[in-house]
């Protein structure tokens, strides 16, 4: 169950292109599993912006100086985000969370290669932690357009038996992205499932991999998605993407409380951004009717 | 001894703790708080339920639901916009069968009022949705006929007088005998009082004002409509005066005619404000976007609001914008005691004293001051 917490800010840093903040919210950090996410609200009570920002969870303490804390990476990409970037150590701010599905991890141990584009790999440390605390083996590919943009370099070189990294521009590792590398990892780390978080096109891209892997037998992808959301707890129907369900059929489910994690091969990759018309109650199948 | 007077002027506009009877009638439905969820913005209750105890406030508007699933509109389906955002969902939703077995059960059996929100495109479908609803535990059926997106060769029916009674008089006919039926009307019309009528003659219980206003953003970079939908409902903060003022128009109207005052509300103080318009019942939703626990605290604010002004019931609250302000002497806690304002204001204590007037509060003398100016 997630929880609202009134916390306060404990430190705002920059890294590289994007920022750090740490905040103090008891309650949220002794329930979180890797994958899930947190709601900010931001520009204060009287503010004029009403929709709370989606960060994912990056880092968690349980129990600190001043009680549990939760930490998320953003990049300043508007007015929502640029108010983040200006608050100070013991500002308020409101917090709900933990929110939306975790990464499913493997009963066994596993190789498992995970992959982040630019900020995106903020999830992926949590989930590392996790990984190898089950005894799985953990390999990174990190890629961003520069080197500026990539985040948690050092973090992956700590946790993973080998990193690869890739930049656009190639001011940063290899020149190219991460779905150039990526089947070389898999063969050569013999992976056995794929994690990622990133841009819904990169996603795209490593489920394109992981589903043509050992020579198209394929393995499975854990993909965490970024739809823009407006509520982060299930209630607006704003973060909706056409996933397949076990019943074969495609529904738009919300990212938020189905997601955002989903499993690569259940994403309709083809219709992202609409309504596939065999999709329950799609327009179409109103008009058969 | 004279500091004691004081004291109490200093306590106006705090909260002080007397018990206020929050009690209200909507129709034969009576409910221990006025405070709903607005219908689209809280699904159907489940999600909201580790934020509020949605037994504790009036009740859930449930989302808008037709006969059929419905997977709604492409996205993007929302855009914020100055203290406000524009959405288009299309009314994603199960259908009613669905949402009678998993949803409204639920609400049952958490003992949560349901209000359930219908929506079709044809004065026939109402017609069966309502029908559905017999039998089944809900406390009020809430005729969405204002949602502007919903495909409908462009006509809408809360625009149109006819259209709008039509669809009313069906599903009152349909519905469960005894259960309110209120119809929520768009702000996107002439009159709106025009409307109003002719909903409460085609057998409405009362009326929810106001659903969204149509809207449109651009993105400069792209060139293009943000929206997949290209326009949507407009709500939240941004949209309160005009839906304020479409309460005090109708209430005006229409004073017995029970209102839900809905329109981008935030706080207790929002609230207060379309009670004494006229609401007898307000409705938040796009503010639990921003703050999932709002519909308690909303409900809590309103109650200290009310006790601060002296006030012991919302009853006597509604409509109160639009009369002349009285002289309220609070009856809880202790009014000053005669001997206190004897000594204060120096009067020998062998002549009655004369009649003190409380003042509710200063900005709620404002409001009527800029009634009077109105009428």
């Amino acid at each position: 169950m997630p929880v609202q917490v009134k916390g306060e800010v404990l430190s705002v840093k920059p890294i590289g292109d994007y920022y750090s903040m740490t905040v103090v919210a008891s309650g949220i950090a002794e329930i979180t599993r890797p994958g899930q996410f947190i709601a900010v609200a931001v520009g204060g009570d009287d503010g004029g912006m009403l929709l709370r920002r989606a960060f994912s969870i990056y880092s968690v303490r349980e129990t600190g100086v001043y009680g549990g804390t939760v930490e998320f990476i953003f990049s300043v990409t508007g007015r929502g985000t640029a108010w983040l970037s200006r608050q100070r150590p013991y500002d308020p701010i409101d917090v709900v969370g933990p929110l939306g599905r975790p990464f499913a991890l493997p009963r066994e141990p596993a190789n498992c290669v995970l992959v982040g584009g630019g900020y995106g790999s903020a999830p992926l440390f949590l989930l590392a932690d996790a990984l190898r605390t089950r005894g799985c083996r953990v390999d990174a590919v990190l890629g961003a357009s520069t080197g500026d943009r990539l985040f948690g370099a050092l973090d992956a070189k700590r946790m993973a038996a080998s990193v690869a990294f890739t930049t656009d521009d190639g001011s940063y590792g290899e020149k190219g992205r991460v779905t150039d590398v990526l089947p070389e990892v898999i063969d050569r780390v013999h992976a056995d499932v794929v994690y990622a978080c990133g841009p819904m096109a990169m996603l795209e891209g490593v489920q394109r991999v992981a589903g043509a892997a050992y020579g198209g037998a394929g393995i499975p992808a854990q993909l965490a998605v970024e739809e823009s959301m407006a509520c982060g707890v299930g209630v607006c129907m704003t973060c909706v993407l056409p996933v397949i369900g076990s019943d074969d059929n495609t529904r738009m489910v919300r990212s938020c409380v189905d997601g955002p994690v989903f499993a690569g091969d259940r994403i309709r990759w083809d219709a992202l951004g609409s309504i596939p018309d065999d999709a329950i109650g799609s327009g179409v199948e109103v008009q058969k009717k | 001894m004279g500091d004691v007077s004081v004291t109490i002027r200093q306590d106006i506009g705090k909260p002080r703790h007397v018990s206020v009877d929050m009690t209200t009638s909507l129709g034969p439905l009576v409910v221990n708080d006025p405070v709903f969820t607005a219908s689209g913005c809280a699904a159907a209750g489940q999600e909201l339920a580790a934020f509020n105890d949605l037994t504790a406030i009036g009740g859930v508007v449930t989302k808008s639901i037709q006969l059929r699933p419905r997977a709604g509109r492409a996205t993007p389906r929302m855009a914020e916009t100055p203290s406000g955002m524009l959405n288009s969902i299309g009314l994603q939703g199960p259908g009613i069968d669905v949402f009678i077995k998993r949803d409204l059960a639920w609400l049952e059996e958490h003992e949560v009022t349901a209000v359930v929100s219908i929506a079709g495109s044809s004065v026939d479908d109402y017609a069966k949705l309502a029908g559905k609803l017999r039998g089944k535990p809900l406390g009020m059926i809430e005729v969405n006929i204002s949602c502007p997106n919903v495909e409908d060769r462009g006509q809408v029916f809360a625009c149109d007088r006819n259209a709008a009674a039509a669809v009313v008089s069906a599903v009152r006919r349909a519905a469960p005998s005894g259960v309110p039926v209120f119809a929520k009307l768009s702000p996107d019309v002439t009159n709106i009082v025009d409307i109003a009528k002719a909903c409460v003659d085609a057998g409405a219980t009362g009326l929810s004002l106001i659903n969204t206003t149509l809207g449109m953003v651009i993105d400069t970079t792209t060139m293009r409509p943000i929206l997949a939908g290209v326009t949507g409902g407009l709500s939240g903060p941004a949209i309160r005066p005009m839906a304020l003022r479409c309460v005090w128009q109708v209430h005006e109207a229409l004073p017995e005619v029970p209102i839900f005052g809905i329109g981008g509300i935030r706080t207790g103080l929002d609230a207060f404000q379309f009670i004494l318009a006229g609401a007898s019942a307000v409705q938040v939703g796009t503010v639990i976007f921003n703050d999932p626990g709002a519909p308690s605290r909303i409900s809590r604010e309103l109650r200290e609001v009310l006790a601060s002004r002296g006030l012991n019931s919302l009853e006597q609250a509604i409509g109160m914008g639009h009369r002349e302000p009285e002289t309220i002497i609070p009856e809880d806690p202790e009014p000053p005691g005669a001997e206190d304002l004897d000594i204060e204001l120096g009067v020998d204590a062998d002549e009655p004293a004369p009649v003190e007037t409380v003042y509710i509060a200063p900005d709620v003398d404002e409001v009527f001051d800029i009634a009077a100016e109105d009428a």
